[in-house]
């Protein structure tokens, strides 16, 4: 029964909302790149050539090649690991940490909720890309860096999220129940109250993807954490940056291009999960 | 104008936070600063003596204690790759970027409002379909992408813009005599109307790109807030009391729907404020992103502090700034706090 119901509600999601659907496809193609991409790739991305130095996308190389000859076609596929795989990780970390701070701010009170909330507040009091600068440059430039500030960065709206949410709940019957069980704080958090914060939490990371990918991307297109040669979006559209005076618009526009999917995907798969999960804010 | 105050006191923590963040972001991390700034031909003992010297041998509240009066003396330490205090480098360059933030604010502002508002007058129409798939595809750009791509087309391509050479190109203009240190006022000023033009010419591109990324949110929010006030009885009275449309679009339903609007703009600045940084870096803006950029890159510890520090507290005034507003467009927020 329950099944069917939600058989119908992701026939819903999906077919009212064709983009979705196309948010879906490109996924695939993005993870299919993420995971194998060496193996889909035409030539090595790291292989310079000199002979073919800033060739235009033609048969051989559908994107081009860059001012070392490297093909971009090879080098914008097997960048979807790093790329996606950054993004991920600092959003399932924001995810996790934001959850438990939040979930005990929510559920304690008091002191537990001041401490948490102040600590959040103070984030917030940056602007934020400049405080992940500020992190990425105190801690040392590397990849797990841009990582750990991008989930910094992000703490505060799970953390505020799963606040209000476990608040709400904090008093209802249910709750009480499990508590007069003789259940203490934490077994109450992790059976009862969590799992029913879940999903709208999942919406809040999905629709947060699009933005961790801008942000880790955007570190290193000023030339924090990945390092050249690495193949990486934001990095790749700024080395291809200096050949826009001269013309060479296929060094920055794939990566750039890929990038934008990318986003634009995520910020789909957002919407749609929202819409799957609280029909009521299908507007 | 208890509220003024209240507000004021209020932005006293969020301060006190930055200076702990600032002063921990350098002084309470795995990285040694002192080998930072004794440089890469360092031995063990120099390093010891600029340790002593910068006073890191001491214990942490002790430094925390040196780095307020510091800060209280305006003192942000010496910047390694310019050689000059860091505060005196800000100053110097922060005009640019304000002046850079204010035009991309301008921009979205003056876009994203009527667009938000024509299509909440015209829910579900095609206006309000175009409207959203413009702004869900803005949001999907990079702002640096787009950077480039206006950089390509306008200049490479069509030959509109002038080259992206920073704030004026200096071979044929001079800058204006400094006042304010915005070029585009400065200019004004002197009377100097093809500094003006110039410098105006060499703003648009970066405005536009900064502010592109900030349309998403200002028409998103004014059509929601747009389409409540219209759908609200006050709305409904006016009209059935025969108002005319624009009394009612203007008067009524915008001005209530300004201050969810005033709200979403904290976040706006968050993003114009960081993004300015990557906005820099593309059209080789002499302001303080780029200026952070360079230091971060060559492990400039005071300058990324001070950039840093004072990007936050530039925050915290514009939120100050915008909750203030807020007051005067609704009078009703001043009792609810």
């Amino acid at each position: 029964m329950r099944a069917a119901a939600l058989a119908r509600n992701v026939g819903h999601a999906f077919g009212e909302n064709r983009l979705t659907l196309a948010a879906v496809a490109i996924l695939i193609v993005l993870l299919t790149c993420a995971g194998f991409g060496h193996a889909l790739a035409p030539y090595d991305p790291l292989t310079t050539d000199g002979a073919a130095k800033l060739l235009p996308p033609n048969a051989a190389h559908p994107f081009g090649t860059d001012a070392l000859g490297r093909d971009i076609l090879s080098r914008v596929i097997v960048a979807a690991r790093l790329d996606i795989g950054m993004a991920i990780s600092a959003v399932l970390l924001s995810f996790a940490a934001g959850l438990a701070l939040g979930a005990a701010a929510g559920y304690f009170g008091g002191w537990t909720d001041r401490i948490i909330g102040r600590l959040m507040d103070t984030i917030m009091a940056f602007p934020l890309f400049v405080l992940a600068m500020g992190i990425v440059a105190a801690l040392g430039n590397s990849v797990l860096n841009i990582i750990l500030a991008t989930m910094i960065i992000n703490l505060p709206f799970y953390c505020r999220f799963a606040r209000g949410e476990v608040n709400v709940r904090r008093e209802l019957g249910y709750v009480e129940a499990a508590r007069m069980g003789g259940n203490r704080a934490v077994p109450v958090l992790i059976r009862h109250i969590i799992p029913n914060i879940l999903p709208p939490m999942m919406v809040q990371a999905s629709l947060n993807m699009g933005w961790a990918i801008l942000n880790a991307a955007g570190l290193s297109f000023i030339g924090l954490g990945v390092r050249p040669p690495t193949p990486e979006w934001g990095i790749m559209v700024s080395e291809g940056a200096s050949y826009i005076i001269s013309g060479e618009w296929w060094t920055f526009v794939f990566p750039g291009a890929a990038l934008v999917l990318a986003v634009f995907c995520f910020n789909l798969l957002g919407d749609g999960l929202r819409d799957l999960l609280d029909p009521r804010r299908r507007i | 104008m208890s509220f003024v105050w209240r507000r004021l006191l209020g932005t006293v923590p969020s301060l006190i936070g930055v200076v702990v963040v600032t002063f921990l972001l350098s002084h309470a991390l795995p990285g040694d600063p002192a080998a930072y700034f004794a440089g890469p031909a360092a031995n063990a003992t120099s390093i010891a003596q600029i340790r002593a010297k910068l006073g890191l041998d001491r214990s942490l509240p002790v430094q925390f204690l040196q780095y307020i009066v510091d800060l209280v003396h305006g003192n942000l330490g010496n910047s390694l790759t310019t050689g000059q205090p860091v505060l005196t480098d800000l100053i110097q360059r922060l005009p640019a970027s304000i002046e850079l933030t204010f035009f991309a604010l301008a921009f979205a502002v003056v876009i994203a409002i009527p667009m938000g508002v024509w299509a909440a007058t015209r829910p579900d129409s095609l206006a309000d379909h175009f409207c959203r798939a413009t702004v869900s595809v803005a949001a999907a750009f990079p702002t640096f992408f787009v950077g480039l791509l206006l950089v390509y087309v306008f200049y490479f391509l069509l030959g509109v813009a002038p080259e992206p050479v920073g704030r004026l190109n200096e071979i044929l203009y001079t800058p204006p005599a400094r006042v304010t240190g915005m070029y585009t006022v400065d200019s004004l000023i002197s009377g100097d109307w093809q500094t003006f033009l110039a410098s105006l010419a060499q703003l648009v591109l970066p405005a536009i790109s900064l502010g592109l990324f900030a349309l998403a949110p200002i028409a998103r929010i004014t059509r929601a807030s747009m389409l409540q006030a219209l759908g609200s009885d006050f709305t409904r009275t006016a009209r059935a009391g025969g108002l005319p449309r624009s009394k009612i679009l203007v008067t009524y339903a915008f001005r209530n729907a300004l201050l969810p609007v005033s709200n979403v703009l904290g976040m706006v600045f968050s993003f114009l404020l960081g993004s300015n940084v990557l906005i820099e870096q593309v059209y080789g803006w002499q302001g303080i992103g780029a200026y952070a950029v360079t230091a971060v890159l060559a492990s400039d510890y005071a300058a990324v502090q001070g950039f840093v520090l004072m990007m936050a507290v530039l925050y915290v005034l514009l939120n100050l700034l915008v909750d203030l507003l807020g007051t005067m467009i609704d009078p009703r927020v001043r009792f609810e706090s």
